[in-house]
């Protein structure tokens, strides 16, 4: 039974990608150029050579980030889409942390990193109240959050705003970072994407092992048994949008300081979204978050590539992602799909609970 | 509400226990006396507000009307399909969709037809893309029984994709032009606030009348109503639940068409992700107007009060507040509604539950 | 209209008889019996009888759930189907109303032969189907519910006034009585389902299905309904009532069907029957009908309810100034119909739920609304709904014996659970307890209702408790459950605990509670003695009618 579940978690989303592609290649198609040609750009910028490797991960660091955001929310039995918006409170006030202290190197990446992380916990854990104690649903908050970030954060940066960069000139960016605070490369592997895979181990850590991942799930799979056996439905649900948004946060931190050097707003749309397709795709396993997150990671890395190409926008992975989110969530498609009835019985997953308190 | 508890005398007839029932009138003035104060209040503060400063309330009541009017026809999508059992979590997915694809039917279009017929055809196909996007949720909620929020981010992440893939930059299309009623729009505030606006816009009211009768009076409506609230109980009685979850994701498809269609109508081009939360916004409209048209109506017109404020506001730079913040205004709003508002709403029963008949 | 029910009924507990072999029919059981069935239906002679199954198969995976049942019904006849949870009664009429499909046997409506392909197939015909959680939509009027799927339109447009008309009209008839205008949730129980009786009866119902109609009612709505089904049948409809409770089957039916395991076990006709000998026909066995328990020695009181109050969902007072006390090492029983504050009582003591009047105290110490410190008091709760407080479906029976004790050691140190000493536990209770499951990592939604049950017994009461909070404990629970969460809770008693019993199965009361206490709109009523009281005087305690009896 084990066996049969682990090879349908990994037969169905690979099965999702592959027919993700393939109805990619036939809009690519209806527009006119050649979806060969784009694939080969694709794959040649995404995993040909060392650049191009260096360039997926650093493109799979927020997206593993996202995804865990998202993944753990789930666990809870909740849907955070506001990853956007915790992203970019975490690039902004890690940019912050980054150009106005000045602390050894030691200190200042992580300290950085986690008061990014913070400032998207709060984002977070507002949600989760508003969820908790007055039934305000997390998918709406969330993404009118998303909005509030996104233009609190510009002002930030803004012409009277108080993080703007003084040499900017008419830019909206803070100053850029110290490299004291800057996360450092090794050769084409950028140290952030090292700080994403140990989040990814820690997060599977805590839901597996702890009695704080035991409460997490147990308010995701049966709130009122959690009542029931002592456990605060509130507390964790704020706990969990908290430590949910932080993980977006970390994401936004190391964009920050590992790949832009500072924070401009308008970076990396639509990473919120991105996150419930890699949660997904990996079936909200943490662990499976990785090789989910690099995947469509690849995907972006090569869409400038395959665009030198072939004219084919870069926006076609969205729609590629699109259907591959639609086919991982629902396995009974890719059965109706294949005609195929020997996939495993995979529920589906069910959020969907209404809107009350 | 009376607990479920039995009855000490068996043999009471409840019927005759009451007493004479007043005029439907009076009985409808009583049940909601609250609307009427309501309505009475903005009247007199128009009137105070015309008084103080007449351009700028024209302005703002106009500029109302106009912000409410894609929260109305979004959030009566949002309402027809909840009322049925299924979230929509993809109305701004299909409003962008709508917007998108009336722009380009209508810019292609416009130089074989005129810009009247053109407009009719991007109208048309802005209402059939979105009942297409609608009647896809239906698909997955009910064929695939996939969960309706994930099945509603997939088109909203859809139209994001495909909207801006298949974008071409620079094109044009004719103004939706304002109908006026000659004479009547030329009366002070009232004309301007009922008389010169865009075909969409009348729509939107037309819309919400529409549905406010079909709703509470017709066979449709019962029976919607039904199936939202207790599928299994409907089934059992012949209605068929699948086929009419479909019709009315259709429907309210259309009404996010509109809804797309209306926000071309003020801007007069098409921009990537000019949605803007909308959609969301429209659920929140929903919520807040507790499933019911004339509920609807009333929120979109709040949203829409606060939206044109801070247009007007920020325009008249009449405080020392940067523009960013007056942008936080909706979705804070959004989130202060539900949290105050969303506490004591009772959503159909049925909502988000895959349904299978037995 | 009531007629109140047989004064000879028997309430004093039944022995059981000698067993009958009831394998085959007992019709032909001998010259007795088959007297008996002659006189029961001279229309049945002539006419062909209104409903007739042959050999009806139904399988699911991995059950055969009705296996070669054969049934007849006639026209104004009232059949009593009968049988344990499982048995397969449901599945047998979902056949016949056409939710199932049968995959092997025939069904004659009024002589010919049909296969309904769907609900709407079946009330087509005239049959219809009053389900055990009532298929009615809470915030429509009653006229709505009664014509929706049939509504009288003009032009699209609901007829709203000929509705009311038609609906009212056909109450009077029937003597239904009920307000077209009331909104059906607001209405009590036993109003509703006379909703769904003329829901049944608006299309023209000739054959109609009652499941498990009076699990809900109070003593005397069940003989409002019962008088209401014997109208009806006069009327010349063809009813089946579903039920376990064999002292209804004895009063209103003609004839009983009885199925086991699937298996129709046999025909009987009413007249003669007795509630031994149809209990035996229902489980197979002799049934003890009373739990042996020696006399309860008493001691201090442990929980002390005074004038509580408790809100419910909807913020009303479900709880309305209740006390009661209850001391160690006996049962209080408290008896009520479903729906009088029953779960608001349980949760509000169990700290689940605040209290917003009066109070609750444990040993003295007050219960707060904390769960956990609650618990820590030395409180045990066997929750009403199991599925929905009790477990989570989807976790193994281990991660479900620790549910709330997880966090503390030796199952976790410093927020690290220790998944060895998990297992030992389990391993242990699953063992104790008879849970009867392949093994710990079993996830608990795969288990039987009884086998569920049993994991939470074991999770409350395999350490000793002060108090042990029981609500429905045996709902849908087999019988072998039964007596063995019975025999828990006496054990429980016996060793010191004080033990709150809700239960609405006064059987379950009568055998368990040293006392009973009647819960009525949110009060204790009354405290009755089980070994002076009767059934009747409880149950016109628990429908408001009773006199206060003095503190």
């Amino acid at each position: 039974m084990e066996k049969r579940a682990s090879l349908s978690s990994v037969v169905l989303p690979l099965i999702a990608v592959v027919l993700g592609l393939v109805l990619g290649a036939l809009l690519i198609l209806i527009s006119g150029d050649n979806p060969i040609t784009a694939y080969r750009g694709l794959l040649s910028g995404s995993l040909g050579g060392s650049d191009a490797i260096g360039r997926t991960l650093e493109k799979a660091t927020p997206l593993v980030m996202g995804g865990l955001a998202v993944a753990f929310a789930f666990k809870a039995g909740l849907f955070n889409i506001g990853g956007q918006g915790q992203l970019l409170l975490g690039a902004a006030f890690a940019g912050w942390a980054g150009y106005a202290l000045d602390l050894p190197a030691i200190i200042h990446i992580p300290f950085a990193m986690l008061l990014g992380g913070l400032a998207a916990s709060v984002l977070g854990a507002v949600a989760g109240l508003l969820k908790a104690t007055r039934g305000t649903h997390e998918v709406i908050s969330t993404i009118m959050l998303n909005f509030v970030a996104a233009n609190f954060t510009e002002w930030l940066v803004s012409r009277d705003g108080p993080w703007k960069d003084p040499e900017g000139g008419s830019l909206a960016r803070t100053p850029e970072i110290l490299s004291s605070a800057e996360l450092p490369r090794w050769g084409p592997l950028p140290t952030g994407f090292l700080v994403a895979v140990a989040a990814a181990v820690f997060i599977w850590w805590l839901v597996k092992k702890s009695t704080l991942g035991f409460e997490i799930r147990t308010v995701g799979a049966n709130p009122n048994a959690a009542t029931y056996a002592g456990i605060s439905v509130t507390r964790i649900t704020v706990i969990a949008m908290g430590l949910s948004a932080m993980l977006a946060g970390i994401g936004g931190a190391i964009q920050t300081q590992g790949v832009n050097g500072r924070f401009e707003p308008g970076f990396n749309t639509g990473l919120g979204f991105d996150g419930i397709t890699i949660a997904l795709l990996a079936r909200t396993n943490p662990i499976a978050v990785i090789p989910s997150a690099m995947l469509i990671g690849a995907l972006d890395a090569g869409s400038t590539q395959m665009q030198s190409l072939t004219d084919v926008e870069p926006e076609i992975i969205s729609v590629i992602q699109a259907m591959i989110l639609f086919f991982v969530a629902a396995p009974s498609a890719v059965r109706w799909l294949l005609r195929q009835r020997d996939l495993g019985d995979e529920p589906e997953m069910q959020l969907a609970t209404g809107w009350g308190g | 509400m009376g607990r479920l508890v039995a009855t000490a005398t068996p043999d009471t007839d409840i019927g005759t226990t009451r007493r004479a029932e007043p005029s439907a009138m009076v009985r409808w003035a009583t049940r909601n006396w609250l609307t009427i104060l309501a309505i009475v209040a903005v009247i007199i503060g128009t009137y105070f507000a015309y008084q103080w400063d007449s351009r700028q309330t024209t302005a703002v009541a106009a500029g109302t009307i106009r912000q409410a009017t894609p929260l109305i026809l979004a959030g009566m999508c949002g309402l027809v399909g909840e009322r049925s059992g299924i979230i929509n979590i993809g109305i701004e997915g299909q409003m962008l969709l709508a917007a998108f694809c009336g722009f380009m039917v209508t810019s292609y279009s416009v130089d074989a037809l005129t810009s009247g017929p053109a407009l009719a055809a991007g109208i048309i196909a802005a209402m059939a893309v979105a009942a297409v996007a609608g009647l896809f949720l239906a698909w997955t909620a009910i064929r695939l029984k996939m969960d309706q929020i994930i099945a509603g981010t997939v088109i909203n992440i859809f139209a994001i994709g495909a909207t801006s893939f298949f974008f071409v930059q620079g094109r044009t299309m004719p103004k939706v032009p304002n109908w006026t009623v000659s004479s009547l729009e030329e009366i002070p505030l009232i004309g301007r606030l009922f008389f010169d606006h865009g075909p969409l816009t009348y729509a939107a009211f037309a819309v919400v009348a529409l549905f406010h009768v079909t709703m509470f009076h017709t066979r449709w409506g019962l029976r919607t109503r039904a199936i939202g609230e207790h599928p299994g109980a409907a089934d059992t009685v012949g209605v068929k639940v699948l086929r009419l979850r479909y019709v009315n994701l259709a429907i309210g498809g259309a009404l996010a068409g509109l809804a797309g269609f209306s926000l071309l109508q003020s801007a007069g081009v098409f921009n990537r992700g000019m949605t803007n939360g909308k959609g969301f916004i429209a659920l929140a409209v929903m919520i807040f107007g507790r499933w019911r048209p004339m509920g609807v109506l009333a929120a979109a017109l709040i949203f829409g009060f606060f939206n044109a404020m801070q247009s007007q506001l920020q325009f008249k730079q009449a405080f020392d507040i940067p523009p960013q913040f007056f942008g936080m205004i909706p979705f804070v709003l959004t989130i202060a509604v539900l949290a105050i508002a969303g506490v004591r709403a009772r959503p159909p029963a049925a909502v988000g539950q895959p349904f299978e008949s037995e | 209209m009531a007629e109140v029910s047989d004064p000879s009924e028997p309430t004093e507990p039944i022995e059981p008889t000698e067993p009958i072999e009831s394998t085959e029919s007992i019709d032909s059981d001998g010259p007795d019996m088959a007297e008996k069935t002659a006189r029961s239906f001279d229309t049945s002679d002539s006419s062909p009888p209104l409903l007739e199954a042959k050999g009806l198969t139904k399988r699911f995976p991995g059950v055969v759930a009705n296996d070669s049942v054969d049934l007849t019904l006639h026209e104004g006849e009232i059949l009593g189907l009968l049988g344990e949870n499982g048995a397969g009664k449901s599945t047998l009429v979902k056949m016949l109303f056409g939710i199932h499909q049968p995959d092997e046997g025939e069904i004659y409506f009024r002589g010919e032969r049909v296969t309904n392909d769907g609900p709407g197939d079946a009330i087509a015909r005239g049959i219809a189907m009053v389900h055990q959680h009532f298929q009615l939509v809470p915030p429509l009027t009653v006229a709505e519910n009664i014509v929706l799927g049939a509504e009288p339109t003009s032009g699209g447009f609901f007829q709203r006034r000929a509705a009311e008309a038609r609906v009212k009209e056909i109450s009077e008839q029937y003597g239904l009585t009920v307000n077209p205008r009331d909104i059906v949730d607001d209405l009590p129980v036993g109003i509703q389902q006379r909703v769904e009786i003329l829901k049944a009866l608006y299309r023209g119902a000739r054959l109609l299905i009652l499941d498990e109609p009076t699990a809900v009612l109070t003593p005397q709505e069940t003989d409002e309904l019962l008088a209401i089904l014997r109208d009806l049948a006069a009327d010349g409809v063809g009813i089946i009532f579903i039920t376990h409770k064999l002292r209804e089957v004895l009063e209103v039916t003609d004839r009983v069907t009885v199925l086991r395991g699937g298996k129709g076990v046999g025909t009987s006709t009413t007249k003669g029957a007795t509630t031994a000998s149809l209990a035996e026909m229902m489980v197979g066995r002799s049934v003890v009908f009373r739990v042996e328990k020696p006399e309860a020695e008493t001691g201090d009181v442990v929980l002390r309810v005074q004038d509580l109050k408790v809100r419910d969902q909807r913020r009303q007072m479900a709880v309305d100034g209740a006390s009661l006390e209850v001391a160690a090492g006996e049962i209080l029983g408290v008896a009520g119909v479903e729906g009088n504050g029953q779960r608001e009582l349980v949760e509000a003591i169990t700290g689940i739920r605040p209290i917003v009047g009066g109070s609750a105290t444990v040993l003295d110490q007050r219960v707060v609304h904390k769960p956990r410190t609650v618990r820590d008091m030395g409180v045990a709760y066997i929750p009403e709904d199991r599925e929905r407080d009790g477990l989570v479906g989807t976790y193994s029976i281990a991660d479900n014996m620790v549910l709330a004790s997880y966090n503390r050691p030796p199952f976790a140190t410093r927020g690290v659970r220790d998944f060895d000493q998990v297992d030992d536990l389990a391993e242990r209770l699953v063992e104790e307890f008879d849970v009867r499951t392949p093994g710990i990592d079993v996830a608990v939604q795969t288990l039987s209702g009884g086998n569920k049950q049993k994991v939470i017994v074991a999770r409350e009461l395999s350490v000793p408790k002060a108090l042990v909070v029981a609500s429905q404990p045996t709902r849908g629970v087999d019988v072998g459950s039964i007596e063995f969460i019975h025999e828990q809770l006496v054990a429980a008693r016996d060793a010191g605990a004080a033990v709150l019993l809700v239960s609405a199965e006064l059987d379950e009361i009568f055998s368990l509670a040293d006392r009973i206490a009647v819960l009525y709109e949110g009060r204790i009523v009354t405290t009755l003695d089980p070994n002076t009281t009767t059934r009747e005087e409880v149950g016109l305690f628990m429908a408001g009618g009773g006199e206060r009896a003095p503190h």
